[in-house]
């Protein structure tokens, strides 16, 4: 392996995280507005 | 939130990018390390990121404990939960940045490890604010917070008294980060701290919201209490 690639790996790394955490939140946004919308009703 | 949300992803998104294209692009090539050193213009940064948020845990768990406020609890769950995807970040680029380095992924010396602790106390204090229920959990998960928080000196200042195989502050004590790499680093540290605190905000909604539709699920069920008590009694037989 070259240096460069574990660059690459840490910017891969990077992007899972936040990637992987902005989905879960967005999820959780998805689903509690649409609780929230029934519970209103 | 609607309205703001859009606007702030937008600046934080620019942020974040340009500070990538410094890191990556403009920032000169470390002599000794050379490409691999980049991986420090997101590493530090989000180690920077995950320490403000632990402080605003901190802060907010001190808050609860005087007031007993619940929006000020609501804060601490968020602040460690981005705080420890952050922390994730540094554990998991620290390595990769130190293996074609220093020929290891890991040491157990008093900076990484310290980090390590770090990152399980707050995972810790995620599980506790998971699985633990009743009243008294946000006042334990509160303690446990501030006890949490001691570990983020200890993290930081490890570098300074002791012995490390971690390099020395690039902040601070004389700082040993080139002139010209500074301007990357900064913006950096600007746009993660953008992002730690866009993304801080965004859970601290979504925890209002999960209290707001605990609140109404409880009310609801109160109101239908009454309609089960009046049903006819079940006096067994088959239909």
């Amino acid at each position: 392996m070259k240096s460069v690639d574990f660059l690459y790996a840490a910017l891969a790394a990077f992007a899972l995280i936040h990637g992987a955490y902005i989905v879960i939140l967005y999820t959780r946004y998805r689903k509690l507005s649409q609780e929230l919308k029934e519970l209103k009703k | 939130m609607k309205k703001a949300f859009p606007f702030l992803a937008l600046i934080t998104a620019v942020l974040v990018g340009y500070g990538f294209y410094l890191g990556l692009f403009v920032a000169p090539t470390e002599r000794t390390m050379g490409e691999v050193q980049r991986i420090f213009y997101f590493h530090a940064p989000s180690g920077w990121t995950s320490f403000w948020l632990f402080f605003t845990n901190l802060v907010a768990s001190v808050v609860y404990l005087i007031r007993r406020n619940p929006k000020a609890d609501a804060l601490a769950v968020a602040s460690a939960e981005v705080g420890v995807v952050f922390c994730t970040v540094v554990l998991v680029t620290g390595p990769l940045w130190a293996r074609p380095v220093w020929g290891i992924w890991w040491t157990w010396d008093m900076r990484l490890t310290s980090t390590l602790v770090l990152w399980l106390i707050y995972v810790s204090y995620l599980l506790l604010r998971r699985f633990s229920e009743g009243t008294q959990t946000p006042i334990l998960a509160a303690v446990l917070a501030i006890f949490g928080a001691l570990d983020v000196p200890l993290v930081y200042f490890s570098i300074w008294f002791f012995r490390t195989q971690h390099p020395q502050p690039v902040i601070g004590n004389g700082g040993s980060l080139d002139p010209s790499m500074r301007p990357a680093f900064w913006m950096n540290v600007l746009a993660f701290s953008c992002f730690g605190a866009l993304l801080c905000w965004v859970r601290y909604r979504i925890e209002i919201m999960q209290r707001e539709a605990g609140e109404a699920e409880a009310r609801q069920s109160l109101h239908a209490a009454p309609a089960i008590a009046t049903r006819p009694a079940y006096r067994g037989g088959t239909q």
